[in-house]
């Protein structure tokens, strides 16, 4: 039988990764919701947020400095994404966008690995490096920047569209487009606004888990396939849903690697993302909203 | 004008459906269409001769496009008349692959009867993973597909004792036919390009039939909809998840060739950067035709020689990463500028040279639709 703190130790690094998919399956339901593309360059952000930082730390920049020009270039490349590559096909059938976001992935991974290699990266901890303990299970502090971080995206996002007027047609956009037109709001400019949000979101939290997971330039598909799931778990439609989705996730993902087997860690992911798709496409926390054919 | 487009487009796709229409039209057609009828005529002379003349090297070529033409036929159907993308072909031609090579090597199997297991096996994985998603609207399959290419990779892998792992299966046996061993690339040629002769009128018959009517009435790229089609009582997500499954049975004989010819495979051919490959044969030629899928799997197989060739001499190492680089910028590129293929190429110098601007945009999805 497992030992409860072994247990504990899992969740514990579970949800510290979880709250990385969280944060990538948030960045794809904003543009989902608006644009109806699933962004399968999404992941490839949450890269170039953790390689971005590394290089420009290792060019001396401070560390926060570093951040926040990684941060900035890849919204910075988001915007330029969504202008040059969507915005022009945007009223294209569904599948040239899949196979454009998808092209587009597979192009900026190249890129980075023509820059950068294949080999792991690695930043140090923000503050401090004692691991805290708990309970028997040692929290690494620089879990608790990530735990924390997502928690204050979470929020301010959720203020963002609960409050203010942009976020309200925002929401407006993803009910229906047609009728956002009516009431004088530009699809467009919040298409191009959901790709700013969604790459600094993403690039922001990929900063952040650098130094926990070593990201290396092919993490990319993994980890937009992994958005999408936990995206999907929460209904693609409400923000807490995505992050228990993301959260669930990576506990699972950490527990299966734990007392499984490591090999198959990636696997797991995809067969709960196949299994929900088979048999509850709306999501485990969401409405049945999607149409039937 | 509506009518008209959908002319050109089937004459196009050379899916000739003239006999409903006036004849004075068809005739055009065929006047308009001559270009088109010499390249088809030459394309099948070259490939019927190319063995006489050819060499190892080209015969080599040969196959290889052979290969990734059935395969293309059947995403060009899936594609063109489903108007889904499955990002996980690559993983069903490894699917053919590896059946033959375990069933006739660990279990010694006839290579047919392990090529007819592979295909079914192929298609039973593509229906289950297809019922239930493709009667969803939207892009469900792309995402699952793309998960289902990973998981299927990660077993060719991992499961060693069958699939020996990164070092592949060697020694499968050539396909024999009433005695005669498929044994050399010029025999293998032969084989390979009968299976895509009758995979090419097989796709065209289906795409003729009520399924491809069907298919057509549903697709936008088509001028048809949606919900119009199912006003007349055909129901979408059983087309589509038919050509699914049918386009997956390709996939697996094209591996199950491959497998046969090269007598040896292991898991690397089949990762997710040939199924861009396989996207960008069916899209270059042209979505929604049969002809452009071959000319794509010419076009980017012949190309991708060239390329390797010239990239050898300029940057040693890091070719890989160029070449993933270069085709997925042409995959963009081609959906930005030329969506329609280079099937349409003719049409649009005759334009040129005509000054007849009768260019025909994609079709445009429409708003009421959210």
């Amino acid at each position: 039988l497992p030992a409860l703190d072994e247990i504990l130790q899992f969740t514990i690094t579970g949800i510290s990764i979880g709250s990385l998919y969280a944060i990538v399956g948030i960045g794809f339901m904003i543009i989902y919701s608006v644009t109806r593309v699933v962004n399968f360059a999404q992941g490839e952000f949450v890269m170039l947020g953790g390689m971005l930082s590394v290089t420009f730390y290792q060019w001396g920049l401070p560390l926060s400095i570093s951040i926040l020009l990684a941060i900035a270039a890849t919204t910075l490349l988001g915007m330029v994404f969504y202008q040059s590559v969507i915005y022009p096909i945007r009223k294209a059938p569904g599948f040239s966008l899949v196979l454009i976001t998808f092209a587009s992935s597979l192009v900026i991974r190249g890129v980075a690995t023509i820059c950068w290699g294949s080999q792991p990266r690695s930043l140090p901890y923000f503050l401090g490096s004692t691991p805290v303990s708990i309970a028997g299970a040692i929290l690494n502090p620089q879990a608790i920047w990530v735990i924390t971080s997502t928690g204050l995206m979470a929020a301010s996002l959720f203020f963002f569209f609960r409050y203010t007027i942009t976020g309200k047609a925002f929401e407006a956009c993803a009910v229906s487009t047609f009728l956002a037109t009516l009431m004088g709001i530009k699809p467009t400019r919040m298409g191009l606004f959901a790709f700013t949000l969604a790459s600094a979101l993403t690039a922001l939290a990929g900063a952040v888990i650098t130094p926990l997971t070593f990201p290396h330039v092919g993490i990319g598909i993994h980890l937009s396939v992994k958005g999408f799931t936990a995206a999907l778990i929460g209904g693609l439609d409400r923000i807490e849903g995505v992050i228990v989705g993301g959260l669930a996730l990576g506990v699972l993902e950490a527990l299966g690697a734990g007392f499984v087997s490591s090999r198959y860690k990636d696997v797991i992911a995809l067969v709960v993302l196949l299994i929900l798709l088979t048999f509850r496409h709306q999501g485990l926390l969401g409405k049945a909203k999607t149409g039937r054919v | 004008l509506a009518r008209r487009k959908l002319a050109e487009f089937n004459v196009g796709g050379l899916i000739v459906e003239s006999r409903s229409k006036e004849k004075q039209l068809m005739l055009n057609d065929v006047k308009r269409n001559y270009v088109r009828y010499v390249a088809v005529a030459a394309f099948v002379i070259a490939v019927a001769t190319m063995p006489l003349f050819g060499g190892h090297y080209y015969l080599t070529i040969g196959n290889f496009i052979g290969v990734y033409g059935i395969a293309a036929l059947g995403l060009a159907l899936l594609i063109g008349y489903a108007g889904q993308v499955s990002l996980a072909h690559a993983a069903f031609v490894g699917i053919g692959a590896f059946s033959s090579a375990i069933l006739t090597t660990r279990f010694d199997m006839n290579p047919w009867l392990a090529m007819a297991i592979g295909v079914v096996l192929a298609t039973l994985i593509a229906a289950v993973i297809g019922i239930p998603l493709l009667k969803l609207e939207g892009h469900v399959l792309a995402v699952a597909t793309l998960a289902l290419s990973i998981v299927i990779y990660t077993l060719f892998i991992e499961m060693r004792p069958l699939t020996g792992g990164y070092d592949g299966i060697s020694g499968i046996p050539h396909v024999s036919f009433g005695g005669f061993v498929f044994q050399s690339d010029r025999s293998n040629y032969y084989l390979i390009w009968t299976f895509v002769l009758f995979g090419f009128l097989f796709a065209s018959n289906v795409a003729n039939s009520r399924v491809g009517r069907a298919l057509r009435s549903i697709h936008t790229f088509f001028g048809g909809s949606e919900t119009a089609a199912q006003s007349l009582g055909i129901s979408p997500a059983k087309y589509k998840i038919k050509v699914f499954a049918l386009s997956a049975a390709y996939a697996s004989l094209a591996g199950s060739l491959y497998a046969h010819w090269i007598t040896f495979v292991n898991p690397e051919p089949f990762n997710i950067f040939i199924s861009l490959l396989m996207l960008i044969m069916v899209t270059i030629g042209g979505m929604g035709s049969l002809w452009g899928a071959l000319i794509g799997s010419c076009v980017i197989v012949i190309s991708g020689e060239v390329f390797r060739e010239l990239l050898t001499k300029v940057v040693p190492g890091a070719a890989g990463e160029i070449e993933m680089v270069a085709y997925g910028l042409l995959l963009i590129l081609i959906l930005l500028f030329m969506p329609r293929g280079l099937v349409f190429a003719p049409d649009i110098i005759e334009n040129l040279i005509s000054k007849r601007r009768t260019r025909v945009p994609i079709a445009q999805n429409d708003l009421s639709g959210r």
